[in-house]
């Protein structure tokens, strides 16, 4: 089945298998491999991706039911060689350590302030409750988030 | 300035924050073909047929291999027995008999990952059931089935301390428990994976998801016949291992075997389900105590036997089992032990070191004994401590089982918890709650540790390039550790240089020439102190180097800011480290401005602390909340204290993982019944709260750095802190003890089969 969507801003047409996820679609195909996969459940988010500017676990979502979709990865979250203030504040307050959780959790972040730009911190932790991190104890996750949410919203244009 | 002790910001950080990091299922390979396992579905079966015709035929499939097929040796136990034990080796893939549900069987090769894990179900498998031994002490039963008939046990190891005599002997008090501690999955987050690239001179290249890259090739070299030069591993970014993935894994193997024989690149990324069951597992012990004591409180001996559910393969168990045997004394005094640490075969997965590795199950052991002594003499949990804890003056020390405590204050460490946590404040809070009978009981749960770091010896070099940038070269092999970040503010500092100017190499087998990796809490101090004495020798050397330059003795010679060297008192004229490079290079030794050390503090370093957790517990549904979990942890001297942090909170995580959510389940037959992460219950970020940490330094002799291990300590402490603090809330309904997980079923039938609160 033909498939067409933007990623980053960047148009794209394929034929692609009809059980292709949309994960799948991203790392294999369009060879954005910032996007990780961490499970086969839909448990851990590592997979988050942006569809039309929300959070979706790319692992839900067949990449043709994502056909004509705009689309954001990782890679196409920072301006050039300026970091997204999510990114910053996560390298900042150091929220991550292996990386593995990081796009999806960045991108979920990224969302969540979208949605709720002044957090309280039980609010972002609930806000998280659909990407595991290992390695941080999500301690400084919370942090950075809640440090990015005070960013003024001018120099958050990207 | 020194950036030793800085918050530096991790330079690793970039690449993980833009998608460019490259994890081993990132790693491009023009025409790699992926491979899937085809696993027992059995716990215990006789492998009567493995049959990959109808596989072979599935489309795009490559190749259909078995154990006959790829002849591969077995891996052999880790830590080495003083005798080889072939009988118990791992086979990479089974045949004759499986042992565990997820053992490799057979692996089909196709163009796809889809194609082969369509054909994979082709394969067909003849087995003819055994009965499973599950969990340990079913391992000990009178005619228990014997998952190793040729070894005549499913003991398949012993460890005995005797210090003589009756430990308990004299005892005023004495209290018996049986402990049991679940068993739990590593869970990183990317679980393994491996991409195996073939030369056209019988060389390979395997990139591998590993903490210990030179034991993969080592591995890989022995199974397949190959000199050490012809096979190269390198772990990418590496998305977590927590000790799983110290060790060498048989797909690993296998995988670098098919490129082999295939001549193309072959790819294995294992998924979660697949992750959950072929994973090596941590923890799984029963653990049988009687503690003996005076009724001041003072602890005369300690009686154990502690079994140890190595799974179905000794392979890595034998790691947590020998290190909770050696930690089985822990920060106190106890002068008489009997312990009797066995290690046993099960149909489950392999069991293999996770975060603590021992350390935790000997700590639980103790801390709960402890709470239970201070109930039965009526006295503060921190004061059973107190009376018991090794003074800084009895240090260093040797333990019953050999240990030898480096420095250490631990009484101190469990002085600034209390006080950090407002310990007399949280008893009036329970006091009143009891009192009026509230609801939410108030939990406070004490832990005291110490644990052991950074064994074995590690490689480190520092080169001055023509440039007169610094490369490092590490033995060691990150996995979110920060090594990058870490080990060049160490050679900056030595070398009075910007941490720009440094460059660090790692876990590259033809990139550094030898190492053994990260794990057992290890890098900081063995690869850090490498680093250190290597940058230090080179600076030696570039001292005399620029006194020859500037006709001066190197007495005389001193660095500027700029990192620049002159003459005492003649800054006009002074030498680059490029200079000094190309003046190194003329001097006909060969390495130039070069040091390399294998560094080996011979014993370990005894990292310790102190952790109070803080529950809630509902008494009516036996929901039990952490409400906040006080760490101090020394750790000696710290590099770079926000990467300490870092380490701690995610140890605290796991540690109160254990104790309120995780367990890996098995049923009778010895199906996994939490194979996936919709069932197995990893915390969120819902789940926890933050963590405080305390800060307390005693640096330990051993090491130039003065530094000890720091990545497991988390987890060692936090576990039966939460334990302590769950159960302590429930004393009033005469709940001496609960296992883990404490499960909102678990505490409420406790509290169902309890006594009305006193």
């Amino acid at each position: 089945m033909k498939v067409s969507v933007r990623v980053n801003g960047v148009g794209h047409e394929h034929e692609v298998e009809p059980r292709t996820l949309l994960v799948h679609y991203l790392r294999d195909v369009v060879g954005l491999t910032g996007t990780n996969i961490g499970c086969d459940t839909s448990s851990c988010g590592a997979c988050t991706v942006l569809i039309g500017g929300e959070s979706v676990k790319s692992c839900t979502v067949l990449a043709v039911q994502a056909d004509g979709a705009d689309i954001t990865t990782i890679e196409g979250l920072a301006d050039g060689d300026r970091l997204h203030p999510v990114q910053e504040a996560f390298r900042e307050h150091h929220a991550l350590q292996c990386g593995y959780c990081t796009p999806g959790m960045v991108m979920a972040a990224v969302s969540l302030l979208a949605e709720n730009p002044d957090p309280t911190e039980a609010e972002v932790r609930e806000g998280l409750e659909g990407n595991l991190c290992r390695c941080t104890g999500y301690h400084n996750i919370v942090k950075a988030i809640l440090a990015a949410a005070r960013v003024p919203a001018e120099s958050a244009a990207s | 300035m020194t950036v030793l002790g800085h918050e530096v910001r991790r330079r690793e950080d970039p690449a993980f924050l833009t998608g460019a990091a490259r994890f081993v299922a990132d790693v491009a390979a023009e025409g790699a073909v992926h491979a899937v396992f085809v696993r027992s579905p059995a716990a215990h079966a006789r492998v009567l047929s493995v049959d990959g015709t109808a596989a072979r035929r599935s489309p795009g499939v490559v190749a259909v291999a078995t154990a006959a097929d790829l002849g591969l040796p077995g891996l052999a136990e880790r830590p080495p027995p003083p005798q080889p034990r072939p009988e118990l080796e791992r086979p990479c893939l089974a045949s004759g008999r499986a042992r565990f549900v997820g053992e490799p069987l057979a692996v089909v090769v196709a163009g796809t990952a889809a194609a082969a894990e369509d054909a994979a179900e082709l394969v067909a498998v003849d087995l003819e059931d055994l009965p499973a031994v599950v969990g340990p002490l079913a391992a000990l039963e009178e005619g228990a089935p014997l998952l190793f008939p040729g070894h005549g046990s499913n003991v398949v190891g012993r460890i005995v301390t005797e210090t003589g005599g009756d430990p308990i002997d004299g005892a005023e008090v004495v209290v018996r428990a049986r402990f049991v501690i679940q068993r739990v999955a590593p869970a990183p987050l990317e679980g393994n994976a491996a991409l195996a690239v073939p030369g056209r001179d019988g060389s390979l290249v395997v990139w591998a998801s590993s903490q210990a890259p030179f034991r993969v090739r080592d591995a890989v070299c022995a199974a397949l016949g190959k000199a050490s030069d012809r096979v190269r591993v390198v772990a990418p970014a590496v998305g977590g291992g927590f000790g799983s993935k110290g060790g060498v894994y048989p797909e690993q193997v296998v995988v670098a075997a098919l490129a082999d024989r295939l001549g193309r690149p072959v790819r294995w990324t294992e998924t979660r389900s697949e992750n959950l069951v072929a994973m090596t597992h941590g923890r799984g012990q029963v653990q049988d105590v009687e503690l003996g004591a005076r009724r001041d409180g003072t602890i005369l001996g300690l009686r154990a036997r502690v079994v140890v559910d190595s799974g179905a393969y000794p392979w890595r168990g034998g790691i947590p089992a020998r290190t909770s045997h050696l930690m089985a004394t822990g920060p106190y005094r106890i002068p008489r032990l009997d312990l009797t640490t066995l290690l046993v075969a099960t149909n489950t997965t392999p069991l293999g070191p996770y975060r603590g590795a021992g350390r935790p199950e000997a700590t639980a052991m103790l801390e709960r004994c402890m709470d239970l002594l201070a109930a039965e003499l009526g006295m503060d949990p921190a004061e059973v401590r107190r009376r018991n804890l090794l003074d800084p003056a009895e240090l260093p020390y040797r333990t019953p089982t050999g240990a030898f405590y480096d420095s250490g204050d631990y009484a101190g460490a469990l002085e600034e918890a209390l006080a950090l946590a407002g310990y007399d404040g949280l008893r009036a809070e329970q006091d009143d709650r009891r009192r009026r009978g509230e609801r939410r009981a108030l939990g406070i749960g004490i832990s005291c540790f110490v644990e052991v770091s950074g064994s074995g010896a590690e490689y480190g070099a520092a080169r001055v390039e023509s440039d007169g940038s610094i490369t490092v070269l590490s033995g060691s092999s990150p996995h979110g550790q920060g090594h990058e970040t870490t080990l060049a503010q160490v050679a900056a500092s030595a070398l009075g240089l910007p941490m720009d100017s440094v460059r660090v190499v790692h876990s590259d087998t033809a990139a550094v020439p030898r190492g053994v990796g990260t794990f057992g809490s290890r890098s900081g101090q063995l690869a850090g102190s490498a680093v250190q004495r290597a940058a230090e020798t080179v600076l030696a050397r570039a001292r005399e180097l620029a006194g020859d330059l500037l006709e001066a003795s190197p007495e005389d010679v001193v660095q500027g800011d700029d990192g620049r060297f002159s003459v005492a008192g003649v800054p006009a004229r002074s030498v680059s480290w490029a200079e000094l490079a190309a003046a190194g290079a003329a001097g006909g030794d060969g390495g130039g401005l070069f040091s390399e050390v294998d560094f080996d503090q011979h014993d370990g370093t005894y990292p310790f602390g102190a952790h109070v957790a803080v529950v809630e517990v509902d008494t009516e549904t036996g929901a039990a909340a952490l409400r906040r979990l006080v760490a101090v942890d020394d750790c000696g001297v710290v590099v770079n204290p926000m990467i300490v942090a870092g380490q701690l909170h995610g140890g605290l995580a796991q540690g109160v993982a254990q104790a309120l959510f995780e367990e890996m389940r098995y049923d009778t037959a010895g199906n996994p019944l939490t194979a996936t992460l919709a069932d197995y219950a990893f915390p969120s970020a819902a789940d926890l709260p933050g963590w405080t940490l305390g800060e307390h330094v005693t640096p330990t002799p051993r090491n130039p750095l003065g530094a000890k291990g720091v990545g497991e300590s988390g987890a060692v402490g936090a576990t039966v802190a939460v334990q302590n603090a769950v159960v302590d809330a429930l004393r009033p309904y005469g709940v001496t003890h609960l296992d883990l997980p404490l499960s909102p079923e678990r505490v409420w039938t406790a509290l169902q089969d309890a006594p009305p609160p006193r």
